[in-house]
């Protein structure tokens, strides 16, 4: 994603128009705080009112003959004031947590049915700030920006107003600042921005540098360059300290012409308007707090101004991700009969038998501009076991992703039990695939919790008997409070081996009659390795299965042997007659070989 | 704990808060004067309304100090002043540019002290982080570290720049304001200040009080960030399943429930903020009608009252965020803690006769033994040795003690004494300087590192100066250029964090090429190509042959084709060198070697189809 194409926008309003739908719901909650604000603005705007009395009249006059009065009705102000400001304070909060909310929900939600070139092509952190901070960044505009533009907007008309009234030459003198100040505020508000944004690149590079110092110590270690990665350290803090400190010049700058401006229309006041005093000194003292008053606010507008700009890439970036379009689509009449991804109509689903054919199928990655598959053509009926093997990197996953519906092919079709997969819904597919991932990717929470997410009405029974099928029940049963032990985010609390056992176990609860399988070529100890190897044996079975292999056995006893080379598939067949063809198959079959055998034999010594 | 023991803790904590504070204690003192006279000017402009109401323009008499009348009489007199206000109006302004300029002060040199103090603070840890032991860092967790380093810091900062200079600021305005006040009406005064601590006390109960819910709200925030998280990173699963209904509504539920939760604090937080209002509120009415009353008595001139009403007004604010920069100091107290554990632990150190000898000479383990920290032993009894300029090959499975052998090679774990010896052309290892004796070992790790840098910088990481044409020959050496020169930006193409834009092989390619670019006269291979495929193993096996004999190499691998050449082979395991000899030798040998080679050519082929 390039900076200059995100920074330009291209929506009118800020972007308020697409922000409306989520709106609507809480126009009454907007009226409310709007309504509040104007309020809160109002005793703001009366208070210098009744000092302006307490002057003029008790201490003018020299009598307190409605002394009693004037202390009710102040009461009353402040309890209005409480009653005013509760309510604003509460409105906006509610707004700005709500609005939140929704906008979360509608990202989430939105996220749930797009396609996985989309999470392809953006990085996890990317679509993760979409969903966390955007939507914050959202909510905050229009809560607390708007309340705060009505009410000092409210009171900078009321002050200059209320001066108009009573001295319209001395109102316009004061006035006379103004526009001077608004020129001067956007311009320092714009450099604010730009030199803010800065800090927080600089602010995160420190972050990263820690993080790469404390990994990547070792290294750092054996290079001996331990001068020089402080040294680009502190060039960093550095920069960091200078910006800073240029911010607070400018920040320093804006605050001293803020409350210079204040003084001089004070100033202004005494000067031109001193002479109020001799009969009204009450008077005198109001012009002088709305004079000075006024300006902070005017701060504050300006400050709104830009909130509304900045946010506005925000507003853009989160309707871009709720705008796109998934690219494996379930037609309407699909839709009509099996239902979609979050009401499904399961009592129209048919059961799944278990075969796949490739027809003439050829495939591009959206994002890729070669074909990967051309013309391709292959029936796995039930029961078969299908391994793609080749190096890392040589694109076992691409059929896997087919089968799958990950994706869609370019030309031709994938048929499940004979008919197209796009015929029925991703739902009812996925539902009867099972997939098991190279990196075993658990969610936090119990064993439990994880094991039931393959099939949540799961007795103890079969959930015992999944376990114990993948050995995986030797893990639960070492692990402090069994089932109900917590995994940790990302089941870091497990070792590698054992989450991948739960994983296996996860998706033989689930019964799936294809099987999609990404073995891992992490390190485990040989013990574990004979466990993970045994559960695979185990879970292919009398199924149909498609795996993309590391493991010779897995591989010797597969009915379909792909091997991948570069993206294209180049050998296909079973194991002895790949191995007679002396190809690539025969290469990476050897070293292979003489991998596993050593370390088998190394650990049976050990 | 002891008192002592405690009294001790509190001077360690002060002593590293002192040196944190080198080099930004003279700004510190710059901006809390500077703030002291800001405030200071802020009080002498409602003076000068005052005398402007009461003197000049109502005729009174005045009650300035007698210094004041000086200069008054200097310009004038009062009656002068009254007609001629633009000179009462100047100096406003005067004032004014004098507060303004003393809050730019204040405001650049805390920024400036602040930002030096985090600076420092970063610098040191990062220096010292680098500097501790590797054990160190096999103990600790990289996120707990990052933590410590970064919103630890913060607070520290916070702490000092905002907390400690606001609290010292407002008590300065509060001392001022207090005499100025007093000077004008002693009872008024009294009146004033009586409301005060209720505001201050009510602010400091409700921050202390709600901290918790505070804490939540942060808290669920981060379990719904996670949810977010793990379900992108889980995506495949999430479809595999088709659990996106479930997703769906587990992410509504904790989003509801983390909303809810703000819902709440919203309430209670938008009763302290209007109850604090009324608080206020009632306080000034008080100063309001007390101070018109005194007026009437004759107590006090119009003028005066206006600028009693500024005064207290000027207060309001600091006076309300008193109390919650109270109830947020004590964070600090526990994070200099944290920080303290870091600066605590020791670093790395030589002895002090350390000395820097010609690193060419023979490598030999003499009965080296060696075992981690709670850990059964990792090496036993090992000893060889091998010649300036040879290579060495070992083979051996997990866990056989190859890489502890490196380690304890390049100082990154200490032998102990009485534990064997190491020794470098004659040199126990333990005198020598532990910098110069890794600069002349370059090791190709087994998992490579990278920098987030460009290609060509991560290459010449470790010798500066180094030219194109020798980072180009080394990448060629290591067979990276072809990968490298078919990216679009070449060498100067930036590796992602942990170089996750490369693939595993590629990485340790490019840490084989930076290792070859340091031209070490020790260098070590441990299982480095294990990523990298059959030929192009074949390839850079060929290309470091043609170094053998320049240097000492030592060579980690299962692999007997890597290791055939070597002039010197030792078979590890578990921690003993169990058989040592050349290829030809070892191959015959009948020992794990001879069965590994037959594993590994074809005399067993046949055997397997």
């Amino acid at each position: 994603m390039n900076k200059a194409s995100e920074n330009k926008s291209s929506l009118k309003f800020f972007g308020i128009g697409k922000m409306l739908p989520f709106l609507k719901k809480y126009r009454g909650m907007m009226a409310m705080m709007v309504l509040f604000g104007i309020c809160g603005s109002a005793i703001d705007i009366g208070t210098p009112l009744l000092q302006r009395y307490a002057l003029n009249h008790f201490v003018g006059l020299g009598t307190l003959d409605t002394i009693v009065p004037f202390i009710l009705i102040y009461v009353g102000v402040i309890l209005f004031t409480g009653v005013t400001n509760y309510f604003s304070a509460l409105y906006s909060l509610w707004m700005e947590v709500r609005l939140d909310r929704d906008l979360r929900n509608a990202a989430f939600e939105h996220l749930q049915t797009l396609s996985f070139s989309y999470f392809n092509q953006n990085s996890v952190g990317y679509i993760h700030a979409r969903i966390m901070s955007d939507t914050s960044r959202i909510g905050m505009l229009f809560s607390w920006t708007i309340i705060d533009s009505v009410w000092q907007g409210a009171y900078v008309i009321g002050a200059i107003v209320a001066m108009l009234i009573v001295n319209a030459k001395l109102a316009l003198l004061v006035l006379a600042i103004l526009p001077l100040l608004v020129v001067l505020f956007s311009i320092f508000q714009k450099k604010l921005v730009h030199i803010n944004r800065e800090i927080r690149e600089i602010n995160s590079k420190i972050t990263g540098n820690f993080n790469e110092g404390i990994t990547g110590a070792k290294t750092v270690k054996t290079l001996v360059i331990e001068d020089r990665i402080e040294h680009d350290f502190k060039s960093e803090t550095d920069n960091m300290l200078r910006r800073s400190v240029r911010a607070a010049r400018l920040r320093g700058v804006f605050a001293a012409t803020m409350n210079f401006a204040s003084s001089l229309a004070l100033a202004i006041v005494l000067w031109r308007g001193g002479f109020i005093a001799r009969s009204e000194v009450g008077t005198f003292s109001m012009f002088m707090s709305y004079a000075q008053g006024m300006m902070e606010p005017i701060r504050w507008l300006v400050d709104a101004v830009f909130d509304f700009v900045t946010t506005q890439v925000n507003i853009e970036r989160l309707t871009k991700l709720l705008e796109t379009k998934p690219d494996v689509n379930d037609s309407a009449e699909v839709v009509a009969i099996y239902g979609d991804s979050f009401e499904p109509k399961k009592e129209n689903w048919e059961s799944l038998k278990g075969d796949v054919e490739f027809r003439d199928v050829s495939f591009k990655y959206p994002d890729g501009d070669e074909y990967i598959l051309e013309h391709f053509d292959l029936k796995i009926p039930f029961g078969t076991n299908v391994a793609i093997v080749g190096e890392t990197g040589a694109g076992k996953s691409t059929l896997a992703n087919l089968v799958c519906r990950f994706y869609e092919p370019t030309a031709g079709s994938v048929l499940i039990d004979g008919r197209d997969a796009r015929e029925r819904s991703q739902l009812w597919l996925h539902s009867a695939i099972g997939y098991v991932l190279q990196t075993p990717h658990l969610f936090s929470g119990t064993v439990r919790e994880n094991l039931l997410y393959a099939k949540p009405d799961a007795t103890d029974e079969e959930i015992e008997r999944a376990l114990k099928l993948v050995s995986a029940d030797e893990v639960v049963a070492r692990l402090e409070k069994g089932l109900e032990t917590d995994v940790g985010e990302g089941g870091d609390m497990l070792s590698t081996g054992e989450k991948q056992l739960i994983s296996f176990a996860r998706a033989i609860l689930a019964d799936p009659r294809i099987l999609v399988l990404d073995e891992a070529t992490a390190s485990v100890d040989t013990i574990t390795e004979q466990k993970i190897q045994r559960a695979i044996d185990t879970i292919i079975r009398g199924r149909t299965s498609i795996v993309i292999a590391h493991r010779l056995s897995t591989v010797r006893d597969a009915d379909i042997i792909l091997v991948v080379k570069d993206g294209r598939i180049i050998e296909q067949g079973r194991h002895d007659e790949l191995l007679a063809a002396h190809g690539h198959y025969y290469r990476l079959y050897t070293r292979q070989y003489e991998d596993e055998a050593t370390s088998a034999f190394l650990s049976k010594k050990a | 704990m002891t008192k002592q023991e405690k009294r001790q803790k509190n001077r360690e904590t002060r002593a590293l808060m002192m040196r944190f504070l080198k080099g930004s204690k003279g700004l510190f003192c710059v901006s809390m004067l500077s703030a002291a006279l800001a405030a200071l000017a802020d009080m002498l402009s409602p003076q000068i309304i005052r005398a402007a109401i009461d003197n000049a323009i109502g005729g009174k008499e005045a009650e300035f100090p007698a210094w004041v009348m000086r200069y008054v009489d200097q310009l004038g007199g009062f009656a002068y002043l009254g007609e001629h206000l633009w000179i009462m109006a100047l100096a406003v302004v005067i004032v004014a540019a004098v507060k303004v300029s003393c809050q730019y002060i204040f405001r650049v040199s805390n920024t400036a002290a602040s930002e030096t103090l985090v600076k420092t603070m970063r610098d040191t840890a990062f220096s010292h982080i680098e500097h501790l032991p590797f054990s160190w860092h096999m103990k600790n967790r990289t996120g707990d570290i990052i933590q410590r380093c970064t919103s630890d810091i913060d607070t520290m900062k916070n702490f000092v720049s905002e907390q400690l200079t606001n609290v010292f600021r407002i008590l300065v305005m509060l001392v001022l304001s207090l005499i100025f006040m007093f000077s004008m009406d002693m009872p008024l005064t009294l009146i004033a200040f009586i409301p005060m601590p209720v505001i201050i006390g009510y602010s400091l109960h409700f921050h202390t009080k709600f901290r918790q819910g505070f804490l939540d709200c942060d808290e669920n925030e981060g379990k719904l960030s996670t949810m977010a998280q793990e379900n992108l990173t889980g995506v495949r699963v999430v479809r595999a399943f088709g659990r996106e209904r479930f997703e769906k509504d587990k992410f509504e539920a904790q989003n509801e429930y983390y909303t809810g939760l703000w819902e709440k604090l919203g309430r209670i937080m938008s009763r302290f903020w209007s109850t604090s209002d009324m608080l206020s509120g009632t306080q000034i009415l008080l100063v309001v009608v007390f101070g018109a009353v005194f007026c009437i008595r004759g107590r006090m001139q119009a003028g005066e009252y206006v600028a009693f009403i500024s005064y207290n007004s000027m207060l309001m604010w600091p006076i309300r965020m008193l109390g919650r920069m109270i109830a947020e100091m004590s964070k600090a107290g526990v994070s200099i803690e944290r920080i303290k554990y870091i600066m605590d632990s020791p670093e790395e150190q030589d002895p002090p006769d350390a000395i820097t000898p010609e690193i060419r000479g023979d490598i030999v383990f003499d009965h080296v033994s060696f075992a981690y920290e709670n850990c059964p032993p990792m090496l036993r009894d090992v000893s060889f040795s091998m010649k300036a300029g040879q290579t060495l090959g070992i083979l051996g499975g997990t866990g056989s003690g190859k890489s502890t052998m490196m380690y304890l090679l390049d100082k990154l774990y200490p032998l102990e004494e009485g534990k064997g010896t190491i020794t470098v052309g004659g040199v126990d290892i333990r005198k020598i300087r532990t910098d110069w004796l890794r600069r002349h070992i370059g090791i190709v790790l087994q998992e490579p590192f990278l920098f987030s840098r460009t290609i060509s910088e991560n290459i010449a990481i470790a010798c500066d100066g180094t030219d194109m044409t020798s980072i180009k020959a080394a990448a060629a050496a290591a067979c990276l250029d072809e990968t490298v020169e078919s990216f679009a930006k070449g060498y100067d193409t930036f590796v992602g964090e942990r170089g996750v834009t490369l693939s595993g092989g590629q990485k340790q390619r490019a840490a084989i090429a930076r290792t070859l670019t340091s031209n070490t006269p020790i260098m070590i291979f441990d299982d480095s190509l294990s990523a990298v495929d059959t030929e192009t193993d074949a390839k850079i096996r060929a290309r470091l042959e043609e170094r053998f004999g320049t240097a000492s190499i030592i060579l980690i691998s299962h692999r007997i084709t890597t290791l055939a050449k070597a002039d010197k082979i030792l078979v590890l395991e578990d921690g003993r060198v169990v058989e040592q000899g050349t290829h030809d030798e070892l191959k015959r040998a009948g020992g794990i070697y001879q069965s590994i080679y037959e594993i590994q050519s074809g005399t067993a082929k046949e055997a397997r189809v």
